[in-house]
């Protein structure tokens, strides 16, 4: 497949800390890749740099082959490239639906669209069904502030999925949602993107999770990558598994 | 020549009457996390308090210099009052609220003052000039200066050398500042948030009534002197950088020397000149000269 | 909800027949409250993206002036284009100030506002030989469609017109906030980082609603100008931006037609306020809003969340009709 999401040589430092250093992968399209390592290892820096939330010091980025390197990230978003975050960024007094609209407003490109109501019934049925995949139909006229935790970080990945990406990335899917649901979610999620064809990146310390879903997984420390393989074959790797995973 | 130190004198005149005003409100807002739009206010407190009392005590024919330290104890009382006051009876319930409604809160506040003000003084101009007038003039290179301007300069140094003393050497001078760079820290620390908070508010109510009192005898007192000074304190603070002490002496002092070049060169934007600072600051350094970025974790 | 479609329709037709029904004083009180409401709706719709400004004043006065000026120098004295001056007016300096505003939240925000106000202010003082300094100018009973309405209709025809232009702009505000720009508007005082991240530009976001409050506060200030046939400088200034900040915060942003209201209670109390607590009147302002914002648990923004919400526009929590 061909290469969608390339970085070359990505570092960055916040004063004395490494967040990233010399980062080079390159991701094909549809993948389902892992980023697993310990806490501060670079990894939401890795999310940060590629949605231009943070900018490199040195380093380029590449969507497509197009160079993407210091536009903002809603310039990114609009290109493809969504994310969704390990504290879920809502927005709490809208309702649950009202955040799915204008999500699907923004995608349609009627963001600045100042006369048509943002509830079209069209829109309204695609944000149900939408919040139906995800669990989240009985919250749907509630404020987004009454979800439950797990819920709130679900309506997070559910308004990046709403904006069709080409490459989806996810900042701790499951952190916050219940041991009993986390396989539920994330099958339901693997099963639509996987249909879909969207390339997939997710932060996640829970190796099973990793082990279950991804196809290949980068192994961060200290803002590198240190190992990329396939899950079999790194977690095999007793090195791996000690030092940086931390997992017996 | 002449013209030149004219204009260094007068700003710095300048720069140390906006110094006094601001870095009590850049104090405050460092440490308490509030704007206080009552800092006027408090700076009218002194000046009527001190313009006052000051009239009476001429007219009791007493020892003139000691109307000096009259003015520097109405300044010290005047904020020795109102600063627990306020702090205890208000700000103390705003701490965790958003920062509009603490904005709000201290406008609701200033509207109470101004009224409390002329409730108490009335709506007649009090005009306590003598101190002023007693020192008689000085020659600066060839040319004669009200001798008061130059003491406002001499009570801006030693109010800003107290400051730097009180901050720089002493142990609860360090907590104020770590408290405005390090909050998080500082907190984790166990410092003692509340009485510190009493302690600068009022330090920074203490230096604006100051500030009002030795401004009186050059000046009417009347009803609403305490808006124009919000707003030009606001805006050396914001030159200077939120929070930053050091920051708002910069700022009175570009502030105050821009100024007196206009007023000497281009009296037409004498007005203008301290927007113009901040306008040509806030474009190359949004977050002010001193203050630091702050980025949102995600 | 059917029945509440014909509401906005009989509160109207209320409002007109009061025109005829009020004696000449309290109808003058109401024209210049529903002018004044244009500014405060404009405050209410910044507090919707969680920004106050305490420099609406600009506006108002830029509003004013524009009027003023173009009927002393231009000889301009029809209603519709000394409105759409005012609009125009406010609109250009939205757009300039805009630009760095856009970049600033809370307190930088309220204070850079003020800041702007008081330049013109200062401008609108200094400038005397324009703009006639302290003294104002007078402004003309203004002309519709080239009549100028005779004396004993002067008030009627004023209030009438005011209300009008006050009606266009509630519509509007009515639409924006159903759209998706309005929803932006709250997503943005929510949650600034998700909004850039679902593809929107925050500063845009916030540069078009503050254009469209530039535009309405310039039309209130230009219809307050025909209507009180005087102004002065301290239109811009900062207590004046202060009283639109506190009757937005009495009406609460619940529901486009608050502002309104709250100017109405706003301007009648004060008439009496100056005339028997003229002392005492800022301190009386003063407790009123400190008790507002200390005793409103949830604060300013609870107010949208009671019974205006069910009642108008701006539901927060949306069922589909049945």
């Amino acid at each position: 497949m061909a290469v969608v999401l390339e970085t070359r040589g990505l570092t960055r430092t916040f004063g004395r800390v490494v967040a990233a250093e010399d980062v080079s992968v390159q991701i094909r399209s549809g993948e389902r890749v892992g980023l697993v390592g310990p806490n501060g290892a670079g990894k939401t820096t890795f999310l940060n740099l590629i949605t231009g939330y943070v900018r490199p010091d040195h380093g380029r980025i590449l969507f497509s082959g197009k160079d993407i390197t210091g536009l903002p990230p809603r310039v990114i978003t609009r290109m493809g490239i969504v994310r969704s975050f390990q504290i879920p960024q809502i927005y709490s007094t809208l309702s649950v639906l009202e955040n799915m609209l204008l999500a699907l407003a923004a995608r349609e490109g009627r963001g600045f669209d100042f006369w048509n109501p943002l509830r079209r019934s069209r829109a309204i049925e695609e944000a149900m069904e939408l919040l139906a995949s995800f669990g989240l139909t009985e919250y749907a006229y509630r404020p987004a502030a009454e979800l439950p935790e797990g819920g709130r970080k679900l309506l997070d990945i559910a308004l990046a999925f709403a904006l069709r990406p080409i490459v989806l990335l996810m900042d701790e899917p499951t952190s916050g949602v219940s041991t009993k649901d986390k396989f539920v979610v994330m099958d339901t999620l693997m099963e639509v993107l996987q249909r879909t064809g969207v390339t997939t990146l997710f932060v996640e310390h829970d190796m099973d999770v990793v082990y279950r879903y991804a196809e290949r997984v980068l192994v961060f420390q200290n803002g590198r990558v240190v190992a990329d393989g396939d899950p079999q074959t790194l977690f095999a790797d007793v090195t791996v598994r000690r030092a940086v995973i931390g997992w017996e | 020549m002449e013209t030149l130190v004219i204009i260094l004198i007068d700003g710095l005149v300048y720069a140390s009457w906006l110094f006094l005003i601001a870095v009590g409100l850049t104090l405050i807002y460092g440490v308490l996390r509030i704007l206080n739009l009552a800092h006027g206010s408090l700076y009218a407190l002194g000046a009527y308090a001190a313009a006052s009392l000051v009239i009476r005590y001429f007219d009791r024919g007493l020892w003139p210099p000691g109307s000096y330290f009259l003015m520097l104890g109405a300044a010290v009382a005047v904020g020795l009052l109102a600063g627990p006051f306020i702090e205890r009876g208000l700000l103390r319930r705003i701490y965790n609220r958003d920062p509009v409604y603490q904005l709000l809160a201290t406008y609701s506040l200033f509207l109470i003052l101004e009224d409390f003000i002329k409730l108490v003084w009335g709506v007649n101009p009090y005009f306590a000039y003598k101190p002023a007038w007693l020192l008689g003039q000085v020659w600066l290179g060839g040319i004669p200066y009200p001798a008061y301007s130059v003491l406002l300069i001499g009570v801006a140094l030693l109010a800003g050398g107290g400051l730097w003393f009180f901050i720089r050497r002493t142990r609860t001078g360090r907590l104020v500042v770590a408290m405005i760079y390090d909050p998080e820290i500082s907190m984790a620390l166990g410092v003692n948030v509340p009485r510190l908070s009493l302690l600068t508010f009022t330090l920074g109510a203490i230096l604006a009534a100051l500030g009002g009192a030795f401004t009186a005898p050059t000046l009417s007192v009347a009803p609403g002197i305490s808006v124009e000074v919000i707003v030009l304190a606001f805006a050396v603070v914001v030159i200077g950088g939120l929070g930053s002490p050091e920051g708002s002496a910069i700022g009175a002092l570009l502030v105050g020397l821009v100024r007196a070049l206009m007023v000497h060169q281009r009296p037409e934007l004498e007005l203008f000149a301290i927007y113009l600072v901040m306008a040509l600051v806030l474009l190359i350094r949004p977050q002010g000269l001193f203050a630091r970025e702050e980025v949102r974790r995600v | 909800m059917k029945s509440l479609r014909i509401l906005p329709w009989i509160l109207a037709g209320v409002l007109i027949g009061l025109g005829w029904l009020l004696p000449g004083w309290s109808r003058f009180l109401l024209t210049l409250a529903l002018a004044r409401g244009l500014v405060v709706l404009g405050v209410a719709l910044l507090m919707q993206a969680g920004l106050v400004s305490f420099g609406q004043g600009l506006f108002f006065a830029a509003g004013a002036y524009a009027v003023g000026f173009a009927m002393k120098y231009g000889g301009v004295r029809d209603a519709f284009l000394a409105t759409a001056l005012g609009a125009l007016a406010g609109l250009g300096i939205a757009a300039l100030t805009g630009l760095l505003l856009a970049r600033y939240r809370g307190i930088f925000f309220a204070m850079l506002t003020l800041a702007f106000s008081m330049i013109l202010y200062g401008i609108l003082l200094k400038a005397y030989t324009i703009t006639g300094g302290t003294d104002g100018l007078r402004i003309a009973p203004p002309a519709f469609l080239g009549h100028v309405l005779p004396e004993e209709h002067a008030g009627i025809g004023q209030y009438l017109y005011t209300l009008a232009c006050a009606g266009v702009f509630l519509y509007l505000v009515f639409r924006y906030l159903e759209s998706p720009l309005g929803y932006a508007v709250r997503a943005v005082r929510d949650n600034e980082v998700r909004v850039e991240y679902l593809g929107l530009s925050v500063s845009r976001v916030l540069y078009l609603t503050y254009l469209l409050v530039g535009v309405m506060s310039g039309v209130g200030g230009a219809l307050s100008a025909l209507s009180i046939g005087h102004i002065v400088p301290e239109l811009a200034y900062w207590t004046t931006s202060g009283e639109f900040v506190f009757v937005a915060l009495l009406g609460g942003t619940g529901s486009v037609f608050a502002p309104f209201i709250g100017s109405a209670l706003f301007e009648f109390i004060r008439t009496y306020a100056y005339k028997y607590a003229p002392y005492t009147w800022q301190m009386l302002l003063g407790f009123i809003m400190l008790a507002i914002v200390l005793f409103m648990p949830g604060g300013i923004w609870s107010l949208s969340t009671s019974i205006p919400r069910r009642v108008f526009g701006w539901r927060w929590f949306w069922k589909p009709e049945a």
